[in-house]
């Protein structure tokens, strides 16, 4: 039971000093969570507070592999725009 | 982010204590006129002095990655050297890092002035390395002017901290005080451990902004107030949001116009969100402005999180981390020709503040003041070779000849020099540092002739208030002038036309 960080993850630090187990830390290429010491926030929080800050949609996998924030749930957009744009960069 | 990110710079005074302000500002008064204390500190602020900005550099220290909110006309997940928007900065510093950079600047422009954190996230959802960096500044290089720019979401619970650091000006961005208005801006916050979304994010939003507000106003402090303008969201708002803050104590209003460029990727650019037209722009400007009731500014540069040097340039790429590690600077030195050079700025920008006293137009007038009258001569500059003609590229030359032209005639003025503030090869020759010392050379000339010129100076020029004329290449300068002033009277200037036509 643990989440994981993406490749989408944009270096933004929002996560890192909220994780109450301290299992986010700053790495390259991308910020990681540490399997062994997150905790999916039970306990502490009723939200998990990585998830609750990332502002990138799909940066962050449950432990089935499946996004916290899935396309659109973030931004509102339909997916196929924000693919779209994210394909012209 | 935007907010910050829609922010340009900001300021705060180094020294003298925000505390003496209290005393001193009217209470419940509109802020047109200020205490004297209070428009010195805004006099030598490159953002908000005309005069300044040609004297003084900037710089953004890009410290703050995190947000704690997400506003639907940003997305901080390109970040490009070349694109010059808020929000957007090449590479995130740590408090150590920044400080070292201040000093790598400072030793290249030692006409830096104003630090300010902007971003790229909010400062203040980074409390720790906002709160370092501004100790670690204070401490090291006490006469710079500190700033902050935020989207008011923890200003609260931190405004206390804020006067304690010295940061006597402090950035706002409110785009609303309706939270109807509000859900369509911000899509979500991140508020007491909780994603909170919809019309009850932007409710808590706002009571925080005000709040903060609030708070600075009565702890004393300078409050700038950013909105950016969306057209058919908050547009016609922005003059209650206006009326509102005016009457809670910002001392200036700041309304910049929605970036919407698709390739950003934000909601509103990827959901044809139309940016303002300038006029558009202007007229809610004038509008929030009612009648000079609320000081405005209007050349606000919407500058990059990382932005460094004078206002009209952008040089954060000479000053990337690992550019920095490459220089070898004498810390002490750098300090010291800092200290230097700032005085003698100070002492050119009151010099010339005393000769044109009663001519001086501040960045944010309120109102602008009116075109130059019917009749007045004009100030023309000239890039010329030396041959009678208008024959120099305006790049490629050393000075720029002066010219007051009028109905009576033209007369020769001056020559100005384009390095007459060189402070060596460090900082000179570079051709956006030249075209900066263009910019300053020309402020007061309605138009500059040259026979080539390239599309940044033009651009720089224009947005400075001085138009660009390569129309009369290889022509005799004179005639040139008359003809040029004679367009002027005809096309610019509809009154003095009539005038002209009924004398």
């Amino acid at each position: 039971m643990a989440f994981s960080i993406t490749a989408l993850c944009s270096n933004c630090w929002a996560c890192q000093p909220l994780c109450p187990a301290e299992a986010i830390s700053a790495a390259k290429p991308h910020f990681q969570i540490d399997a062994q010491k997150c905790t999916e926030c039970e306990g502490d929080y009723a939200d998990p507070q990585c998830a609750s800050i990332c502002p990138v949609e799909g940066a962050i996998l449950d432990s089935q592999g499946k996004p916290l924030n899935p396309p659109g749930s973030l931004s509102g957009l339909p997916p196929h725009l924000t693919m779209a744009a994210d394909n012209e960069r | 982010m935007q907010k910050s990110g829609q922010t340009p710079t900001t300021i705060a005074k180094g020294g003298c204590g925000l505390h003496g302000l209290i005393a001193e500002k009217a209470g419940g008064q509109t802020s047109r006129s200020l205490p004297e204390s209070v428009q010195r500190q805004i006099d030598d602020h490159p953002c908000f002095s005309e005069q300044a900005h040609h004297y003084f550099a900037r710089m953004h220290l890009a410290v703050a990655p995190a947000c704690n909110i997400q506003c639907n006309y940003c997305n901080r997940k390109y970040d490009c050297s070349n694109e010059s928007r808020p929000g957007v900065v090449s590479e995130v510093l740590s408090p150590q890092q920044a400080v070292k950079k201040v000093v790598a600047v400072v030793s290249k422009i030692p006409q830096l002035s104003v630090i300010g954190i902007a971003g790229p996230g909010d400062p203040l959802a980074n409390p720790e390395r906002t709160f370092a960096t501004f100790r670690a500044l204070a401490e090291k290089m006490p006469d710079l002017k500190l700033c902050v720019s935020t989207n008011g979401l923890m200003l609260p619970q931190h405004a206390e901290e804020l006067l304690t650091h010295n940061i006597g000006h402090v950035t706002i961005t409110i785009n609303c005080i309706d939270p109807d208005i509000g859900a369509r801006i911000y899509p979500w916050i991140f508020w007491n451990h909780r994603r909170i979304r919809g019309r009850k994010a932007a409710e808590i939003l706002i009571e925080q902004q005000q709040k903060g507000l609030e708070m600075l106003v009565e702890a004393g402090a300078l409050v700038k107030v950013n909105s950016v303008m969306i057209p058919g969201i908050n547009d016609e708002h922005l003059k209650e949001v206006s009326r509102v803050v005016r009457e809670k104590g910002a001392f200036v209003h700041n309304i910049i116009p929605l970036i919407a460029d698709k390739k950003y990727g934000t909601y509103f650019s990827l959901t044809d969100q139309q940016a303002p037209g300038i006029q558009e722009l202007q007229a809610l400007r004038n509008a929030c402005g009612d009648n000079g009731a609320m000081r405005m500014m209007s050349h606000c540069q919407q500058c990059r999180s990382d932005a460094v040097g004078m206002l009209s340039e952008d040089r954060h790429a000479e000053f990337t981390a690992a550019q920095i590690d490459t220089m070898e600077i004498d810390e002490a030195a750098a300090l010291r020709k800092h200290a230097t050079v700032q005085t003698t700025l100070h002492r050119q920008l009151e010099l010339k503040r005393k000769s044109e006293a009663g001519k001086f137009q501040p960045l944010m007038a309120a109102p602008r003041q009116p075109a130059r009258q019917s009749g007045e001569p004009l100030l023309m500059a000239v890039a010329t070779k030396g041959d009678g003609l208008i024959s120099a590229h305006f790049g490629h030359v050393k000075s720029f000849m002066i010219y007051q032209v009028s109905q009576q005639g033209v007369q020769f003025l001056e020559e100005r020099y384009t390095d007459q503030y060189c402070t060596g090869p460090t900082t000179c020759g570079e051709a956006e540092s030249t075209l900066s010392q263009a910019l300053r050379l020309l402020s007061d000339c309605e138009t500059v002739l040259c026979s080539q010129i390239g599309y940044l100076p033009w651009r720089q020029l224009e947005s400075a208030g001085v138009r660009p004329n390569s129309e009369h290449a290889m022509k005799p300068i004179e005639a040139s002038l008359q003809t040029v002033y004679q367009d002027w009277l005809n096309r610019d200037n509809p009154a003095a036309e009539s005038q002209q036509a009924a004398g």
